[in-house]
């Protein structure tokens, strides 16, 4: 089973946690070298299908087109803190093993070494049909 | 796929004899397009078998003859379809025998110019950067679909459908299998370096992702280079583009730290470096600059030898490199060469100087995008004593890089300064 997890910025430990831009510099390295090192064991497992991190959404755009000219608009939404940081794709037996690395990326360490808490939205990822 | 893998001297074989034998299979059946299919599956082929079987004593001809075959079989099969469909709307006819691929692929098939053709023709102008990239790579640089699909990070079949489309391009181009002429060569070399170039780079500095170093695709951009410049001994630009690539890759071990970190060049340590590379490359851009006028990759490789002769950022001769700058700007000005002249310009009159320079050209559009400019900023007001000047452009430049060592660099960047101030 594949599933997509969504890590959303912007609101950590329940949204008073400081961004990571005002971190000290050997938090910032922890909080890098535990990712690097979650999607090196993802990758060890079999499991990683893709892991990617976004650019900030600071050129991020919005695009509808109802033919003709497509309307394009800044976004998803400027005056909203919240925002897509990045995507891993896994292959798992279960959604509990998805759970299980759902909550070790959440768990990354912050300030001061403690948990982000950052929220990872769980989706599967849709299959063929499953053979009868 | 077989468990053993070919020992990487077999392999260097391999893929040295690929662009000769395409040469000979193309100019054999006259289809480019089903050529390079063909000594695909013949690649394939090899690395199957000769792992378990042993390489064959005369390697070049084994992949000529499966490749050969390959597209005898492939129109004896498309003969005979055509032939059927005849034969359905006409009852009659039998189909006639498409002609057996004769002989072996000796020394006479495979002619001296054919990987010079390839370059160019794979490089040719119809087709986008990035297609020309992969074309080359699988052409002439013999490596699988797979291969390049892993090296920038895109599923195998979108790999697969890039390069066929790439041919297809080519044939609606009209392209022969034949050398350009000597003044077409020398309108279309640029391009040609300029693709050698991207493959460098998308190898050292990685466009995008986490991995900052891929190391086979620089190591393939200077092998290939190298092919070139052997072929080429007398075009100066690619002796340049050589040297360059040599004396930047010379810096490879001291440019990322244990965590896949960047290392800006002021931070490395220069004992890293390999000195062998970097004699290489300084004696070949020294003997190419002296034979005359130079080109824009000649004056890029003579500043990268200077960093490389260097025992420190203080101890560079940056008047000299300012004074490259200036003339790298005068053949044309992009905004990597305006950025990293005026980092030389701050290194000789002063941070400040630097800064006002990097002013003047805030109205460009093509800098004002760029989150180089930040960087460069953020390090120019960190040199000058202005730490918070310095953090707040470090943290834009953070949120506008799409490079993932170069976002965790930057803001590791501003977290320090923030931590003294």
């Amino acid at each position: 089973m594949k599933y997509m997890l969504l890590m959303h910025h912007g609101n950590e430990g329940g949204g008073d946690c400081p961004p990571i831009t005002t971190w000290a510099p050997e938090e910032v390295q922890a909080h890098i070298a535990f990712m690097i090192d979650l999607n090196k064991q993802l990758a060890a497992a079999g499991e990683l299908v893709a892991a990617e991190g976004l650019a900030w959404p600071n050129e991020a755009k919005v695009v509808v087109s109802k033919g003709g000219a497509p309307k394009i608009t800044d976004g998803p939404f400027p005056e909203s803190k919240e925002f897509l940081a990045g995507f891993w794709i896994v292959d798992v037996p279960s959604e509990k093993r998805a759970i299980e690395i759902a909550a070790r990326a959440s768990a990354a360490p912050g300030p001061k070494g403690k948990p982000f808490g950052i929220a990872i939205e769980l989706r599967q990822v849709m299959s063929a049909p499953h053979p009868e | 796929m077989s468990a053993r893998r070919l020992d990487p001297a077999t392999e260097q074989l391999l893929r040295e004899a690929a662009p000769r034998v395409l040469g000979a299979v193309a100019r054999r059946c006259g289809d480019f397009a089903a050529a390079e299919d063909a000594v695909q599956e013949a690649l394939l082929a090899a690395f199957e078998q000769w792992p378990d079987q042993g390489a064959p004593a005369n390697p070049s001809g084994w992949l000529y003859r499966i490749a050969a075959r390959r597209v005898h079989d492939q129109r004896a099969s498309e003969a005979a379809r055509r032939e059927r469909e005849r034969a359905t709307a006409r009852s009659e006819h039998t189909p006639a025998p498409a002609p057996e691929p004769t002989g072996s692929a000796d020394a006479d098939a495979m002619h001296p110019d054919d990987t010079l053709i390839l370059f160019f023709l794979c490089c040719h102008p119809a087709l986008s950067e990035t297609s020309a990239i992969a074309l080359t790579l699988r052409a002439v640089g013999g490596l699988t679909t797979a291969e390049i699909a892993r090296a920038f990070l895109v599923p195998e079949a979108t790999m697969a459908q890039r390069i066929s489309r790439a041919k297809q391009t080519l044939a609606q181009a009209g392209t022969t299998f034949e050398l350009p002429t000597e003044s077409e060569r020398a309108q279309r070399l640029p391009a040609v370096l300029h693709v050698l170039y991207l493959v460098f780079n998308e190898g050292y500095a990685g466009s995008a992702g986490a991995e900052l170093v891929r190391v086979e695709l620089s190591s393939e951009a200077i092998r290939l280079t190298k092919l070139l410049h052997a072929m080429q001994p007398d075009e100066r630009e690619t002796a340049g583009l050589l040297a360059l690539l040599l004396l930047t890759d010379a810096r490879r071990a001291a440019r990322t730290g244990p965590e896949g970190q960047l290392i800006p060049l002021d931070e490395q340590d220069r004992s890293k470096w390999d000195r062998a590379a970097i004699a290489a490359g300084t004696e070949l851009i020294d003997r190419t600059i002296a034979r005359g006028s130079v080109g824009p990759y000649q004056v890029q490789a003579a500043i990268a030898a200077l960093h490389d002769a260097a025992p420190s950022t203080a101890a560079t001769d940056w008047r000299q490199i300012l004074a490259l700058y200036d003339l790298l700007k005068r053949m044309g000005e992009n905004p990597v060469v305006l950025l990293n002249h005026a980092v030389a310009y701050a290194m000789v009159h002063g941070p400040r100087a630097g800064l006002d320079l990097l002013q003047s050209l805030e109205s460009d559009a093509r800098l004002a995008r760029h989150y180089r400019l930040d960087a460069v900023r953020g390090h120019l007001f960190e040199f000058a004593g202005e730490r918070d000047a310095a953090i707040r452009h470090y943290l834009a430049a953070a949120e506008s890089t799409a490079s993932l060592p170069e976002r965790n660099y930057l803001l590791t960047k501003a977290a320090r300064l923030r931590e003294f101030s």
